[in-house]
C-alpha cells in the first residue's frame, strides 16, 4: 500500500495540528481551570513547533559563521519562537497565579462549582 | 535630534517607565510620574500626527537597521490617528486615577498597579506604531499580559474570574494572530508589512496564505470582541477598577481594530480581502447582530458598567459594519467612530468611577436621586449618554451620519435602518439610567452623597466635553479619517 507522500513529508506539521487539536480540546472541554491552563500551553507548544519547522533547511546546520560555505537553518524563526516561548511562560505564570487567587476567593478551581457560587445577573 | 527619533521615544519612554514606577514609593509618587509619562507620550503622539499631515509616512529603522531585516517603525495617517486617540485617553485618565484608585485598591499595591497601566500603554502603543507583524504580536501580548493583571485588581472577586476568562480567550486569539504571521512569513519570507505588502500579490493562490487570512480573521475579531466572540469583554469591563475600564473600554478594542485594518487592507490588500475572499459577507451579518442582539441584552442589564460594556460591544458592531462597506465613507465612518466612541465610552465610564467613589456601587438602584445629588457627574453621564444614542451635536451623530451616508451609497437601506434602530435601543438603555437618577427620590435611609471631587470631575468633562466639541468641530476628526480611509484604500489596491 502506498502512504501518501503528504503523511511522512509533513510529519512535524501533523504533529502541530493534533497538539494544536488536542490544547485546544482540553481549553474548552475542561472545567477544572487548572486544566484549561495546561491545555492553552499545548495549544502554544503547537505553534512553537510550527515555526521551528518552517525554519529547517533539509541537510541545514546550525548557523554559524565558518570560512568554507556551508547551508543553514533560517535562524530567524527560530528567534522569534524564543520571544515567542518567553510570552506563554508569561501568559501560564500569570494564569497559574490567577487561579491561586480564585482558590483563595472560592475555595475551588472548578468552573462550574464557581458559576454555581455567582448567579448570573 | 530629539525629533528625528520621537517614533522610538513613543513606545520605548512607557516603556523604561514602567519598571522605574516599581521603584518609587509613597503614596502618590507612582501615580504622579505615571501621570507625566503619559502626558509626554500625548504629547509626542501629537508632534508625529502633525509631522506626518504635514510631509507624509514616517519610516523610522529602529536601531538603524534597515528595514526589510530590521525592525522598522512606520507611521502613516491611519495609526497616528490611533496613536493620538491612545495617548490621548492614557493623559487623561491617569489624573482622574489618583483619587479612583486610592479608593479602590490597596495602597501597597500602587506602584504595581501603574506599571502595569504603563505596561499596557507600551503594548497599545507598541502595535499601533510598529511596521514588523511578530513585533505586532509581541507588543499586543505585553499589552494584553498587563490589562489581564489590571482587571484582576478589581474589587469583586469575579474580577478573578473575569480576567481569567480574558487570559484565555486572548491567548487563543493573539495564538491565532502569530499562527497567521507565521503562515505569512512561509509565503513571503519576510515580516515587514509593507514588504509582505509586495509580496503577497504573487502568492494569492497559495492555500497556505488562505490558512494565514483564515487565523488572522479569527484572531483580530476574538481581540476586538466582535459578536459571537465578545463573551469575555462583558464581566471584564464590569469588574474591572473603574479607572482600568475607562481605560481598556477606550483603547484596547480601538487597537484591536487597527490591527484589523492594518492585516485586511494594508499587508493582505482589498483585491485579496474583499474581492477575492469576499470577507464583508462574514463582517456585515455579524455587525448586524452586534448592533441589535448586545443594545437588546444592554436594555437587561441591572448593573450599569456591565450595561455600557454591552454597548460597547454593539459599538463595535457599527465599527465593523462601517468596515464591512469597503468604500472611503465606510471606512471613514469607521476610523471617525474610532475617536468618537473612545471619547464618549471612556466619558461615560469613568463619570461611573465618579458614582462608584461615592455611592460604592453602580448597579442601578444606586442610582436613585443621583441627578440631584451628584449633578455634575450625571449630567456628564446624561450628555454621554446622548453621544451614545446619536443625537445631533455630538460626535455619535458624526459617526452614524457617515456610516448611514455609506449604507445609502450603496443602495442598502435594511443596513441604514439598522443603524436607526441600535440608536433608539441606546435611548431605552440610557433612559433607564436617567429615570433612575433624576425622576426617582433618593430612598429615606440612603447615606448622604456629595459631588465627586474636581480631580475626577475634570477628566470626566474633558471627555465629555471633547464628545461634544468634535459633534459640532469635525473638520479634524473627519478630516483626518477621511485621509486615513483614503490612504488605506488606495494604497493596498
Amino acid at each position: 500500500m502506498d502512504i501518501p507522500a503528504d503523511i511522512p513529508g509533513l510529519y512535524n506539521y501533523w504533529i502541530v495540528v493534533v497538539l494544536m487539536m488536542v490544547g485546544f480540546y482540553v481549553v474548552i472541554s475542561r472545567t477544572n481551570l487548572v486544566k484549561k491552563i495546561v491545555g492553552l500551553n499545548i495549544f502554544q507548544t503547537s505553534v512553537f513547533i510550527l515555526y521551528i519547522s518552517m525554519g529547517k533547511v533539509k541537510g541545514g546546520t546550525a548557523p554559524i559563521l565558518v570560512d568554507h560555505p556551508v547551508t543553514y537553518s533560517n535562524p530567524l524563526p527560530h528567534v522569534l519562537i524564543l520571544t515567542a516561548i518567553v510570552v506563554g511562560v508569561a501568559t501560564t505564570a500569570l494564569g497559574a497565579a490567577l487561579i491561586v487567587r480564585i482558590k483563595e476567593a472560592y475555595g475551588t478551581v472548578e468552573e462550574d462549582e464557581i458559576q454555581a457560587m455567582e448567579p448570573d445577573e | 535630534m530629539i525629533a528625528h527619533n520621537l517614533p522610538a521615544l513613543q513606545v520605548v519612554l512607557p516603556l523604561i517607565a514602567a519598571p522605574l514606577c516599581l521603584l518609587l514609593r509613597g503614596s502618590n509618587w507612582p501615580w504622579a510620574f505615571a501621570t507625566l509619562v503619559s502626558w509626554a507620550a500625548f504629547a509626542i503622539s501629537a508632534a508625529l500626527l502633525s509631522q506626518v499631515l504635514d510631509s507624509g509616512t514616517i519610516s523610522y529603522a529602529m536601531g538603524g537597521w534597515a528595514p526589510p531585516w530590521g525592525i522598522e517603525y512606520r507611521v502613516d495617517t491611519v495609526n497616528a490617528f490611533v496613536l493620538l486617540i491612545v495617548s490621548a485617553i492614557g493623559a487623561v485618565v491617569l489624573p482622574y486615577a489618583r483619587v479612583s484608585v486610592g479608593h479602590e485598591i490597596p495602597a501597597e499595591r500602587h506602584p504595581a498597579f501603574f506599571t502595569a497601566l504603563l505596561l499596557s500603554l507600551t503594548g497599545l502603543l507598541g502595535v499601533t506604531i510598529t511596521g514588523d507583524a511578530f513585533n505586532l504580536f509581541v507588543f499586543l501580548e505585553i499589552s494584553s499580559l498587563s490589562s489581564y493583571v489590571l482587571i484582576a485588581l478589581g474589587r469583586d472577586r469575579r474580577a478573578l474570574t473575569a480576567s481569567l476568562q480574558y487570559l484565555i480567550m486572548g491567548t487563543i486569539g493573539a495564538t491565532f494572530i502569530v499562527i497567521g504571521i507565521g503562515l505569512l512569513y512561509m509565503v513571503t519570507g519576510t515580516l515587514n508589512m509593507a514588504d509582505l505588502a509586495a509580496r503577497i500579490p504573487a502568492a494569492v493562490d497559495s492555500r497556505t496564505l488562505l490558512a494565514a487570512f483564515a487565523f488572522l480573521t479569527v484572531g483580530t475579531t476574538l481581540k476586538l470582541a466582535l459578536f459571537p466572540l465578545h463573551s469575555w469583554l462583558p464581566n471584564a469591563y464590569a469588574y474591572a477598577p473603574s479607572v482600568v475600564t475607562g481605560f481598556l473600554a477606550a483603547t484596547a478594542t480601538k487597537v484591536s481594530v487597527y490591527i484589523l485594518l492594518r492585516f485586511f487592507f494594508t499587508i493582505l490588500g482589498t483585491k485579496y480581502t474583499f474581492e477575492r475572499l469576499t470577507l464583508e459577507q462574514l463582517l456585515i451579518p455579524l455587525a448586524t447582530v452586534a448592533v441589535l442582539v448586545c443594545s437588546t441584552v444592554a436594555i437587561y442589564q441591572n448593573d450599569v458598567k456591565r450595561m455600557l460594556a454591552y454597548s460597547s460591544v454593539a459599538q463595535i458592531g457599527y465599527i465593523i459594519l462601517g468596515i464591512g462597506f469597503v468604500s472611503t465613507t465606510g471606512l471613514t465612518a469607521a476610523i471617525v467612530h474610532l475617536f468618537n466612541h473612545a471619547v464618549m465610552k471612556g466619558g461615560l465610564f469613568l463619570a461611573l468611577g465618579c458614582v462608584m467613589l461615592r455611592v460604592g456601587s453602580v448597579r442601578l438602584d444606586a442610582f436613585e436621586g443621583l441627578g440631584r445629588r451628584m449633578p455634575l457627574t450625571m449630567f456628564a453621564f446624561v450628555l454621554g449618554g446622548l453621544s451614545l444614542i446619536g443625537v445631533p451635536l455630538t460626535v455619535g451623530f458624526i459617526s452614524k451620519w457617515y456610516l448611514v451616508l455609506a449604507a445609502l451609497e450603496q443602495g442598502s437601506w435594511l443596513l441604514a435602518i439598522v443603524v436607526l434602530v441600535g440608536s433608539l435601543l441606546a435611548v431605552i438603555y440610557i433612559w433607564r439610567v436617567v429615570e433612575v437618577a433624576y425622576l426617582r427620590p433618593p430612598r429615606a435611609d440612603a447615606p448622604p452623597v456629595t459631588e465627586a471631587p474636581i480631580s475626577m470631575l475634570i477628566p470626566t468633562w474633558i471627555l465629555i466635553g471633547a464628545s461634544i466639541y468634535f459633534g459640532i468641530d469635525t473638520s479634524l476628526t473627519v478630516g483626518i479619517a477621511q485621509r486615513a480611509a483614503e490612504s488605506l484604500l488606495g494604497g493596498a489596491s
